[in-house]
């Protein structure tokens, strides 16, 4: 293995590791904003509930957000040096701007919110839950607006061997981003809505199988149930809307990408979409593998008609080579790939069964929230022995989903960790193999992609232990005085605002 | 002045920000086994900073966020040079990060010491590889012509290094103590309070040989002027201190640690890292910054951005002013 290899292996682990924590968090801090908002207009002690118990979890997996977040600040310097120089006149400026205006946001209003339930009026500190999740979602924005910006380089002139910003406005509404952005938040609030579906199902289909209907611990979880099936259909809707929107983007800016996506190893005209495949898909006549072909679907996809050429991967290797050079420059820092030819070709595995997955997790977990309202209707319990590994399959499929769409897109890529914008400025992109840290050793690299792989490792049993335990214990858990009769005020003689209300 | 000193300031302002902040959420941490004698005490000193320390953090995540868009060529080969001091700063910010959230989580003290043990390394790592990046900006790097590390991943530790490494360590119990003074009430505060006095003159020892040291081999004339600032807010909070002020005693410390910040990077201007291979390959002010355009945007935003959570964060620390003691702690409920 050398540095490059460490290195990419190290971004894709934390990375993906990071994003399971954020989805989550976006999602379910703005449905626990929502849930507030119902408490203090309505006053019912449900919506409370509601509150504090899928607050509560949000918090569990807010703090594995945050610290797994510090780690790919600083990854971009540390082990993508040579990146963060070319890079950094115009993908630096996203970033900090994601520091100043986001993250300073959520941390203090987060703070403000744990601890301030009764130090401040109910109104302002509803306006906290309000700011913190808020900012979570601009985050996103600013964060994805650099990404984009990676896969469709824009509002640069070339300077110097560098790209230079000409437009931050350019940048900050890049088309790429506009359709990443509604699609990773659609996402969010699919792996949100089947959290919630998940564990209220658990609770109806465990306690609930006797319970008077009017019991107000069963309508806490039936509640959470419709909410959570609701969010996630329409986000599964939001998710497909947008992502098509994002391959016909992808058709014009990342014609590789596309063809990777289907493993298309030859242009057709119209090209076909295949549901899955059996076998080898990067074999040179990778038609014969693929199985359940939708005629003229990819030209869809592509060009919104159903006639349209798509290139395959063989014509397109053609074109890039002549576009962008048959082999690396002969740069001593590139190591044992100085002056070798370059392979413009994705993992095509990767790609094919990544897009695959993304779209197919997404649609198990959607029909999971359909058949959960089904299951529920007229006040019905969820029935069956197998209910729970419904609820598991349900919470994890969006997850996955998630994962395989970022897998997709960032691999879908390579070898370019900067895309060349076909219509946009000459001489900038740049190699992936060009990106890593030139003075990094691959001992340093290989101990911290162990170390933090580890410590990651440790941390996912610690979050999911202890979400399962409040998960489990639900209401009760989080709202000590919930179904008890309230306790006489001041028993022991002391006052008792005395006493925070929340203490670490 | 032009923009890019303008920025080389405003970094050197967040790196103070955050070295301010979180300087005494680290001493808190450190404190934990030596100040608390109990469940509760321990619980006392860590609300202290419950509701902020996420919030303190955050100003490290601007400085680096500012040096990539500001000085791409500073944060790259600064951040690849100090590869190893950096990942053990991550990972004990991520340990001490979760350990906050998690540690009441279950309620047995079992659960708890394992918690406490990863906020005291927590806490006594970080410090500990600022100062020891600091110093070794401050005073130079191995670099060559293309801003990459020559040498071994530990050429970054020398002698001067390790001072620095300790001037914030020292820095940062002393700061977290006057702080522990001022937030909670009690037998606690009184133990912070003389341990902040009886600490200082060790503890601030190794960051009067850092600023010495600097001063002796980059200073000018005028860097003697914020030199001896702070060591005279340094005498000056310990006098606090002893006649029980102990707002004054703290805000001395933020002298202390401002006037300290002001000669280092003072020291620095106008290069942003040394080359100790040879000057030309320095990276300045000049030669390592992002363009005009670019710093003008970021100027704009920081212009408004910056004053809003100066604003913010003044009042969360308005809405927690209250002292914590231990008649305040509730019982711990989890499930
Ligand atoms: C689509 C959303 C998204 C994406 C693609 C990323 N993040 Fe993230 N990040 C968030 C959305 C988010 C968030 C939801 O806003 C988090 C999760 C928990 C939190 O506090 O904020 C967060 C936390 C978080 C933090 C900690 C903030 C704090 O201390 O409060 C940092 C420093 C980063 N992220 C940096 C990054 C970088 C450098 C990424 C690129 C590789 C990245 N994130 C990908
Ligand atoms: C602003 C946001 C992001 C930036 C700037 C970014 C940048 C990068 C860089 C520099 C690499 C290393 C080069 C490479 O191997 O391709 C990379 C790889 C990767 N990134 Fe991203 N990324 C971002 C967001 C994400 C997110 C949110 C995910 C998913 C969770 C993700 C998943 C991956 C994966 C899986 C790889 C490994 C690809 C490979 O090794 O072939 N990225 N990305
Ligand atoms: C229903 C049909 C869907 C379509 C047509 C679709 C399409 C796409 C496309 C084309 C991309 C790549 C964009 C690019 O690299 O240029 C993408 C990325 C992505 N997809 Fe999907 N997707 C769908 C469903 C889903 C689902 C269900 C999820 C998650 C639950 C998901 C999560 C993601 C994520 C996280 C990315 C990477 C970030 C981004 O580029 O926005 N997608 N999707």
């Amino acid at each position: 293995m050398d540095v490059l290899d460490v290195a990419r292996w190290q971004f894709g682990i934390t990375t993906v590791y990071h994003f399971l924590m954020v989805p989550l968090t976006i999602g379910l801090s703005i449905l626990v904003a929502g849930m507030q908002t119902a408490w203090v207009r309505t006053g019912n002690p449900r919506y409370l509930a509601m509150t504090k118990f899928w607050g509560k979890l949000m918090l569990v997996n807010f703090a594995m957000g945050v610290v797994t977040g510090i780690v790919q600040e600083f990854q971009f310097g540390m082990a993508w040096s040579a990146y963060s120089r070319f890079v950094g006149d115009v993908f630096g400026a996203p970033l900090a701007m994601e520091a100043l205006v986001a993250f300073f946001v959520e941390s203090t209003f987060l703070g403000l919110w744990i601890f301030g339930w009764d130090r401040l009026p109910k109104r302002v500190h509803l306006a906290c839950a309000w700011a913190f999740s808020l900012a979570t979602i601009a985050s996103a924005y600013f964060i994805l607006a650099a990404n984009s910006w990676m896969q469709h380089p824009v509002g640069i002139e070339f300077v110097d061997g560098r790209p230079r910003l000409t437009s931050i406005w350019a940048v900050l509404t890049n088309n790429t981003v506009l359709a990443a952005f509604p699609h990773t938040v659609a996402g969010s609030f699919a792996v949100a809505g089947a959290f919630l579906v998940g564990i209220a199902a658990w609770h109806l289909w465990k306690k609930h199988r006797d319970s008077a209907e009017d019991d107000p611990d069963r309508r806490v979880w039936r509640a959470s149930l419709k909410l959570g099936s609701w969010v996630g259909i329409v986000a599964f809707a939001g998710l497909a809307i947008s992502g098509d929107l994002q391959g016909k983007l992808m058709f014009e800016q990342q014609p590789m990408k596309m063809a990777a996506a289907e493993a298309l190893c030859h242009t057709e005209e119209p090209a076909s979409f295949s549901v899955f495949a059996v076998g080898d898909v990067s074999r040179a006549d990778c038609e014969s593998v693929k199985s359940i072909t939708v005629p003229a679907l990819l030209s869809f996809l592509a060009k919104n008609d159903f006639s349209s050429e798509v290139k395959g991967v063989e014509d397109l290797v053609q074109e890039y080579r002549a576009k962008y050079g048959a082999n690396y420059p002969d740069d001593p820092r590139l190591g044992e790939l100085a002056g070798k030819p370059i392979d413009y070709v994705p993992a095509l595995p990767v790609t094919y069964w990544g897009f695959r997955l993304m779209i197919g997790f997404g649609a198990i977990s959607a029909g999971m929230a359909v058949l959960a309202l089904w299951f529920t209707r007229k006040n019905r319990v969820p029935p069956g022995r197998w209910f729970p590994l419904f609820g598991i399959l349900s919470i994890v499929t969006p997850f996955l989903g998630n994962s395989f769409g970022w897998i997709f897109t960032e691999m879908g890529r390579q070898p370019f960790v900067v895309v060349p914008n076909p219509t946009g400025v000459d001489g900038v992109w740049m190699y992936t193999a060009q990106a890593v840290s030139a003075g990094v050793s691959v001992g340093e690299m290989l101990t911290s992609l162990v170390a933090l792989t580890l410590v990651y490792g440790v941390l996912a049993g610690v979050e999911v232990f202890l979400l399962r335990r409040y998960a489990r214990a639900g209401i009760p858990g989080v709202l000590p005085s919930w179904n008890k009769p309230p306790e006489p005020a001041g028993a022991d003689g002391k006052k008792p605002e005395d006493v925070l209300a929340f203490a670490y | 002045m032009d923009l890019a000193t303008f920025w080389f300031i405003v970094i050197a302002l967040f790196w103070l920000g955050y070295l301010f902040l979180e300087g005494f959420d680290f001493g808190v941490g450190m404190l934990l086994p030596v100040l608390a004698r109990d469940e509760t005490e321990r619980r006392v000193m860590i609300n202290t900073i419950g509701p902020v320390w996420d919030g303190n953090e955050v100003w490290l995540i601007v400085a680096a966020g500012a040096m990539f868009a500001a000085f791409p060529g500073w944060y790259a080969s600064l951040f690849s040079t100090a590869y190893l001091p950096l990942l053990l700063l991550l990972l004990a910010l991520i340990g001490r990060g979760v350990a906050f959230e998690y540690r009441g989580k279950v309620n047995t003290a079992r659960w708890r010491s394992v918690w406490d043990r990863v906020i005291m390394i927590g806490s006594w790592v970080p410090p500990l590889m600022v100062g020891l990046v600091l110093s070794a900006n401050v005073l130079g790097l191995p670099l060559n012509e293309f801003g990459d590390r020559v040498g071994s991943p530990l050429v970054i530790l020398r002698w001067e290094t390790l001072v620095g490494a300790l001037a914030v360590v020292g820095f940062s119990l002393v700061h977290g103590a006057a702080f522990i003074a001022l937030k909670t009430d009690g037998e606690i505060r009184h133990r912070a309070r003389r341990l902040a006095v009886r600490l200082a003159p060790v503890a601030l020892a190794p960051l009067v040989v850092l600023l010495l040291l600097v001063q002796l081999r980059e200073g000018s004339a005028w860097s003697w002027v914020p030199l001896v600032l702070a060591l005279l807010a340094a005498v000056g909070a310990v006098g606090f201190l002893l006649r029980g002020r102990e707002g004054w005693g703290f805000a001395s410390f933020g002298v202390v640690v401002a006037a300290s910040m002001v000669t280092l990077f003072g020291a620095l201007y106008p290069n942003v890292i040394p080359s100790t291979l040879d000057t030309v390959y320095s990276l300045t002010v000049h030669n390592a910054s992002s363009s005009p355009y670019t710093l003008t945007v970021m100027s704009w935003m920081a212009a408004f951005g910056a004053p809003a959570v100066l604003i913010y964060q003044a009042w969360t620390y308005w809405v927690f002013r209250k002292r914590i003691a231990t008649h305040h702690i509730p019982p711990v409920h989890a499930p």
